[in-house]
């Protein structure tokens, strides 16, 4: 049983990063999207639309912090230094993202000044969390549990092609999410909007995936020997599946169609970059049993997380679903 | 070379976690009086209590906000800036900081949206139990995140394997030593500090004549919680106090400034501690007193700063002057909830304008000795991160002092500009008062006149 603990975790941790990635990432696209919107009112609506439901979105990357402290010590501690610079740059992004849903709503000639603090702030905050993701992938170099690289080592035109990726990918998940959350002028400018943000998250998906299979002979081991390329095909080609659903989608009449296929697209991505990691916490250096904390450690964190999060998702989820339906005139407080 | 990591992340992070903790003490504090407000509301029905909720679930909101995002930067800050101590202590410290954010961030933020935008739109009972769920979380995340600095403080439950700490026993680790002591320092600190901030509006609002009915109303609740709250902290500090004498003798003696071992030492009032010479200088002394209050006796033996070696000695002059700010700030809070109780039983609460004036200024004393307490504490640790166990400059991460200074400048403006910020969109809801509200309970306002949105289902 202990020794699947590590393994369990690992899950918990893909799970807690895979729901960040989908719901702040849908808030993250709509700051994106912010400044592009037609007039003043549909960007109170596209904010009204999460302004309940952003805290809780947001606080799955503390989740996965905190569990990546607890859970894989190793990873944490040697990982989190080597992404400094990409780090800070995404907690300061994160600041005036998070205080603008507050200060905009209270401004009066200062409105101004927040639409661009949400709109760059999540801008940054994206291009960053894709900047961290390619230096992941890239590999970090660890040295006796320790960071054992300079400050700038995570930088790479891979991680800036994988920062614009993930732009282009929250932007979708923004751009379907008021598609299927509002109506009249705010809808159409994101329906407009969306099919060419699908192209674009494509390109990109298609660059990172033929890059990095190039320059990480292991990663084109594990997809293209036999029998791996046997059980492993469907992923491209579901991938190239749910974007042509999604490009109908986003044409047809159903609001909620596009966002489906989007989040789809972004599971399939995942799962992706899960069979080109395993088994390792950071590729190429640290493997999940290495970075995992003690069992006696792991077994008390396991207990209470089996109990605790099957609660939490009730709850978030009801948070989630009692603000159902289109956001029209914004929420009376 | 010039910038040094160790120094510039030892700013860094007193810098960020000092401003995160001003937001927490709000909230909690804030939270706490909501609570109150939705039961006095549900029974007494008085309209007043209703404004009042409305009024600080808009200002809680603000500062909810602050709290949120400061938070997040100290997540990842343990591991950026100090990853060598994330890496030896997270067997023991880290399930507190998951557990916090399962038990209580997520509590928080999955009720927070129906307590700020539902009062109108959705049943009373779920809004005024998201209320609850919301300051209940904020205690919750108090609890752990009190259990682990305590553990830093007095680490207990725990078995040294090379530089690892490992676990020994559950409990042990997260009820240590200081544990109840902190916690219940902080938590009826952060009451206080949201009952002074009650306070200092709905004086403010007395002074200028304005809003009566609702200032009266806030400013009577808040008092009788001040009135309760600050001498019980005074209590529960002087316990703290002798908790860290028999744990942590040397962050006393910095407190005192006492630098010999030995019975009948004085209470040092005043002085400049100086760490070369080791002795006060400019010292105003009671003399015996300083054994009389923490053995209570007067040939009771005190520890000096001199029983330990220098570099064991956290810097005395923060730790001396930031204890007295703080006692300081705490003198002046119960000298003035006690006041309040005085005019209250002579009928002149409301009405004496000198009084309600002074009221209005104390706002920010509760958060000023909250800083200083931290201060106190955090500052009388050193040099020892794990006190007695890990030293600070041991847990520092491989990080280069230049991206340091370049994060730890761009903390100090983009802090300074939010608390501006904070501060002008605060005062505007200040300044404008409270809604006009006193309306029939069936027209629910809001509700009906501005069009919201259409629920499906």
């Amino acid at each position: 049983m202990i020794s699947g603990l590590p393994l369990a975790f690992a899950f918990v941790v893909a799970f807690s990063v895979c729901l960040y990635v989908v719901l702040d990432g849908l808030d993250l696209g709509i700051g994106i999207l912010f400044l592009f919107a037609p007039s003043d009112r549909d960007r109170d609506t596209m904010m009204n639309s999460i302004g309940p439901v952003w805290d809780g979105n947001e606080t799955w990357l503390v989740m996965g912090g905190t569990l990546l402290f607890a859970a894989f010590p190793v990873a944490y501690s040697a990982a989190l230094p080597a992404l400094y610079v990409p780090l800070m740059a995404m907690l300061f992004a994160l600041v005036f993202r998070g205080v603008a849903f507050e200060f905009r709503f209270r401004a009066g000639r200062s409105r101004l000044l927040w639409d661009w603090a949400f709109a760059l702030g999540s801008g940054l905050a994206a291009l960053m969390q894709g900047l961290m993701l390619g230096a992941f992938i890239d590999g970090i170099p660890v040295r006796a549990g320790q960071f054992a690289g300079t400050t700038f080592s995570f930088f790479s035109a891979f991680t800036v092609a994988s920062g614009f990726g993930v732009v282009a990918g929250y932007t979708l998940l923004g751009a379907t999410w008021l598609i299927f959350k509002t109506d009249g002028t705010t809808r159409n400018f994101a329906r407009a909007a969306s099919p060419s943000i699908l192209a674009a998250t494509l390109v990109f998906i298609v660059i990172v995936s033929i890059w990095t299979p190039l320059t990480h002979p292991a990663i084109a081991g594990r997809w293209f020997s036999l029998p791996n390329f046997l059980f492993l095909w469907p992923v491209p080609f579901v991938t190239g599946l749910l974007a042509l659903f999604n490009w109908r989608a986003m044409h047809g009449e159903r609001d909620g169609l596009p966002f489906l296929f989007s989040i789809a697209l972004f599971l399939v991505a995942y799962a992706g970059l899960g069979i080109s990691i395993w088994p390792y916490a950071i590729p190429e250096s640290v493997t999940i049993s290495q970075a995992a904390a003690s069992a006696d450690t792991l077994q008390f964190l396991g207990i209470g997380t089996a109990i605790v999060l099957p609660i939490t998702l009730a709850y978030l989820a009801y948070a989630h679903w009692i603000f159902r339906g289109k956001t029209a005139g914004g929420y009376e407080r | 070379m010039g910038l040094d990591p160790l120094l510039l992340s030892r700013l860094q992070f007193a810098f960020t976690i000092g401003y995160h903790i001003l937001w927490p003490a709000y909230t909690i504090g804030i939270s706490g009086f909501i609570v109150i407000l939705n039961v006095l509301w549900l029974v007494t029905r008085n309209q007043v209590y209703r404004q009042q909720l409305r009024f600080w679930i808009h200002l809680f909101a603000l500062g909810f906000a602050m709290g949120v995002v400061t938070g997040i930067v100290l997540s990842y800050e343990i591991g950026t800036n100090w990853s060598v101590f994330a890496e030896r202590t997270s067997n023991v410290i880290a399930p507190f900081f998951s557990y916090e954010v399962q038990t209580a961030f997520f509590l928080e933020a999955g009720f927070i949206g129906i307590m700020l935008f539902g009062m109108e739109r959705f049943p009373e009972p779920l809004h005024v139990i998201s209320c609850v769920m919301v300051a209940a979380g904020a205690l919750v995340s108090a609890f752990w995140i009190l259990a682990a600095n305590s553990w830093m403080q007095t680490p207990g439950g725990f078995r040294l394997e090379g530089n690892t700490f490992e676990i020994v026993s559950w409990p042990a680790a997260i009820f240590t030593p200081s544990f109840p002591y902190r916690l219940a320092h902080m938590i009826v600190a952060s009451y206080l500090t949201g009952a002074f901030v009650v306070i200092g509006v709905m004086g403010w609002y007395l002074w200028r004549r304005e809003h009566l009915a609702f200032a009266r109303a806030g400013f009577s609740l808040a008092m009788w919680v001040a009135a309760l709250l600050a001498p019980l902290q005074l209590v529960i500090g002087d316990l703290h106090g002798l908790n860290t004498l028999r744990f942590q003798p040397v962050k006393i003696a910095a407190i005192e400034a006492n630098w010999e071992t030995g019975p009948r030492r004085p209470l040092t009032l005043i002085a400049w501690p100086d760490m070369a010479q080791e002795k006060n200088r400019y010292a105003l002394e009671m003399p015996s007193l300083g054994s009389l209050i923490l053995t209570h006796s007067l040939d009771g033996v005190v520890q000096g700063l001199k029983s330990v070696q220098r570099e064991d000695r956290p810097y005395v002059p923060l730790v001396f002057f930031a204890f007295r700010i703080m006692v300081g700030c705490g003198l002046v809070l119960i000298a003035i909830s006690w006041l309040g109780l005085w005019l209250r039983w002579r009928k002149k609460l409301y009405d004496l304008a000198w009084f309600n004036l002074i009221c209005a200024f104390t706002s920010p004393l509760g958060f000023i000795a909250i800083l200083c307490g931290w201060t106190v504490t955090e500052a009388g640790r050193q040099p020892w991160i794990v006190y007695g166990r890990l030293r600070t400059a041991d847990a520092i991460a491989p990080v280069a002092g230049g991206a340091v200074a370049v994060s730890l400048a761009f903390f100090a403006v983009v802090y300074l500009v939010l608390l501006a910020a904070f501060f002008y969109y605060a005062l505007r809801i200040v300044l404008a008062g409270p809604q006009a509200e006193i309306e029939p309970l069936a027209v629910r306002p809001g509700r009906d006149s501005a069009p919201a949105q259409t629920p499906k289902g």
